[in-house]
């Protein structure tokens, strides 16, 4: 069914009792066009741009646990393109712009919030990094400007922009376009709209091995709940690629790592841009809850524990009281992890595998969510067209032996 | 916070160290191929398990030491030397 302020009508005058699931549960069937592993937003973006860019829609996303219950559920929902060199600059622009689209073409309200993204400069080394970034990005046809101090006060009362400061404020790279988004409501959109076109979204199902034919070729995947056969299977599981990837037979160049964030109890509207300060590693933002939601560093030791230490936890508060004093008294109602999927230049994998007729989507790290919109895309090209997309050339897990990395690591605004 | 042991001092801390990734990996020869080399650089096993990794106690006593260790548990299930071979395997 169509959402619009009509059904909203006609549901209320129901009660809200009869609003239709917005997706099937069905059976896995023997055999696909195409299988998805990974249930999350990436996963879920993938199935639905196979259906919509490419027709095909006899496909299959297999989650292992609930849909949108990894990474897409345990992000900061940061949406931004402020990436410096040419290759990432076109793909996370081309990603934010679909984000924009996103609610309408979805069917589905993403609550996109383009409230400006701000980077803080805490030196003047900090301001001529940063002045170099928002002229690198206006090359690019970016939109970023330089703020003064002055008009981060304006922009954002409650920091605190004393010269004594620990990080003192002298500035700020400002990306109006920006913002946050409903991570749930990304991942729900996508599996509704994808479900709509013929796919079919099976949770609570595991890999559990790859089955290979003729000439190495995958033929099927094994599951916890049987074999499903498929003419060609996309990986997008983040953090577990490398256990995929072994099941599959060979490496990638990750590693795997908890990503900490957490939120305070809901408050007033007190802060409406989103503001991470490199110098300290914390990032914040309000949700629309009220929710002061802070991201942090990464644990700098390989887990899949999905659960953060104390050290970092304890790092990020204080380093967000030095930007915020006023936040001394909130209490963090909810703390968590994800397992992010480092690669040594901060940049995405998006291609074929050494195994033909595989493919994945990974290395997104600690900036995935972002991404989905155009890791999807990406993904969905390479599996339709066994080519990999335009934008997606330069991110082939070649470039690990090539050496021609894309090191973004100052960019992700996260130290590695 | 995790806890580890470091070979001299004891158990400390986990803020006391720093992980210095995968340990083991040995570095190919002047022949190899930039394949070998790339993934001697860059590939890893990453596993969802044991790990065999290199710590330092920088914020101690400032020696490198291997762990095993397990990846979902956090568990440390041996400490040894640098030199010293593996007394158990990595892997999941």
């Amino acid at each position: 069914m169509k959402y619009s302020a009509l059904a909203l009508l006609r549901g209320a005058l129901s009660s809200h009792r009869n609003w239709p699931p917005a997706w099937r549960s069905p059976e896995p069937k023997a055999a696909y066009d195409a299988v998805i592993v990974g249930g999350g937003g990436h996963g879920l973006a993938t199935a639905y741009y196979l259906a919509r860019n490419h027709g095909i829609r006899n496909v299959a996303v297999i989650e292992r646990g609930w849909l949108g219950g990894g990474n897409t559920g345990r992000n900061t929902t940061v949406v931004r393109s402020n990436y410096l060199y040419p290759e990432s600059a076109r793909l996370y622009d081309f990603s934010l712009r679909l984000y924009e689209g996103l609610s309408r073409e979805l069917n589905f309200n993403i609550m996109l919030s383009q409230r400006s993204h701000l980077m803080l400069a805490h030196s003047r080394h900090d301001l001529e990094s940063l002045s170099r970034w928002v002229n690198t990005m206006a090359m690019h046809g970016i939109d970023a400007e330089l703020v003064s101090r002055e008009q981060v006060g304006v922009l954002v009362p409650p920091l605190d922009l004393s010269p004594d400061a620990r990080f003192p404020v002298l500035g700020a790279m400002r990306q109006r376009r920006g913002g946050t988004a409903r991570h749930d409501a990304v991942a729900w959109g996508y599996a509704r709209a994808a479900d709509a076109l013929g796919v079919d979204i099976i949770q609570n199902c595991e890999v559990t091995g790859f089955v290979t034919g003729e000439g190495g070729r995958v033929t099927a995947v094994d599951t916890t709940r049987g074999r499903i056969r498929a003419e060609r299977v996309g990986i997008a599981a983040a953090g577990h690629s490398s256990v995929l990837a072994k099941l599959a037979g060979f490496r990638l160049p990750v590693t795997s790592y908890a990503l900490q964030a957490m939120v305070t109890e809901p408050l007033k509207p007190t802060l409406d841009v989103v503001v991470i300060a490199p110098g300290t590693g914390a990032y914040v933002s309000q949700s629309d809850k009220g929710e002061m939601v802070i991201g942090a560093s990464l644990d700098l030791f390989p887990s899949y524990a999905q659960r953060g230490s104390f050290g970092v936890l304890q790092n990020v508060v204080a380093a967000t009281l030095a930007m915020f004093p006023s936040f001394s008294r909130l209490r963090l109602l909810r703390h968590w992890a994800g397992i992010v999927d480092v690669v040594h230049d901060s940049s995405p994998i998006i291609g074929p595998t050494p195994v033909p007729g595989l493919y994945i989507n990974c290395g997104w790290g600690t900036g995935g969510f972002k991404a989905i919109p155009v890791g999807g895309w990406t993904l969905a090209h390479a599996l339709a067209t066994g080519r990999s997309h335009e934008l997606a050339e330069a991110f082939q897990l070649e470039r690990f032996i090539t050496g021609r990395l894309i090191d973004e690591a100052a960019a992700t605004g996260i130290a590695h | 916070m995790m806890q580890l042991p470091c070979p001299w001092c004891g158990v400390r801390d986990e803020t006391e160290f720093v992980c210095g990734g995968t340990t083991h990996l040995a570095r190919p020869g002047l022949e190899a191929s930039d394949a070998e080399w790339g993934h001697y650089l860059f590939f890893r096993d990453n596993p969802k398990g044991v790990h065999l990794e290199r710590w330092r106690h920088s914020f101690g006593c400032g020696a490198w030491f291997n762990l095993a260790r397990h990846t979902v548990t956090h568990e440390v299930l041996a400490v040894y030397g640098m030199t010293e071979a593996p007394p158990c395997s990595g892997a999941a």
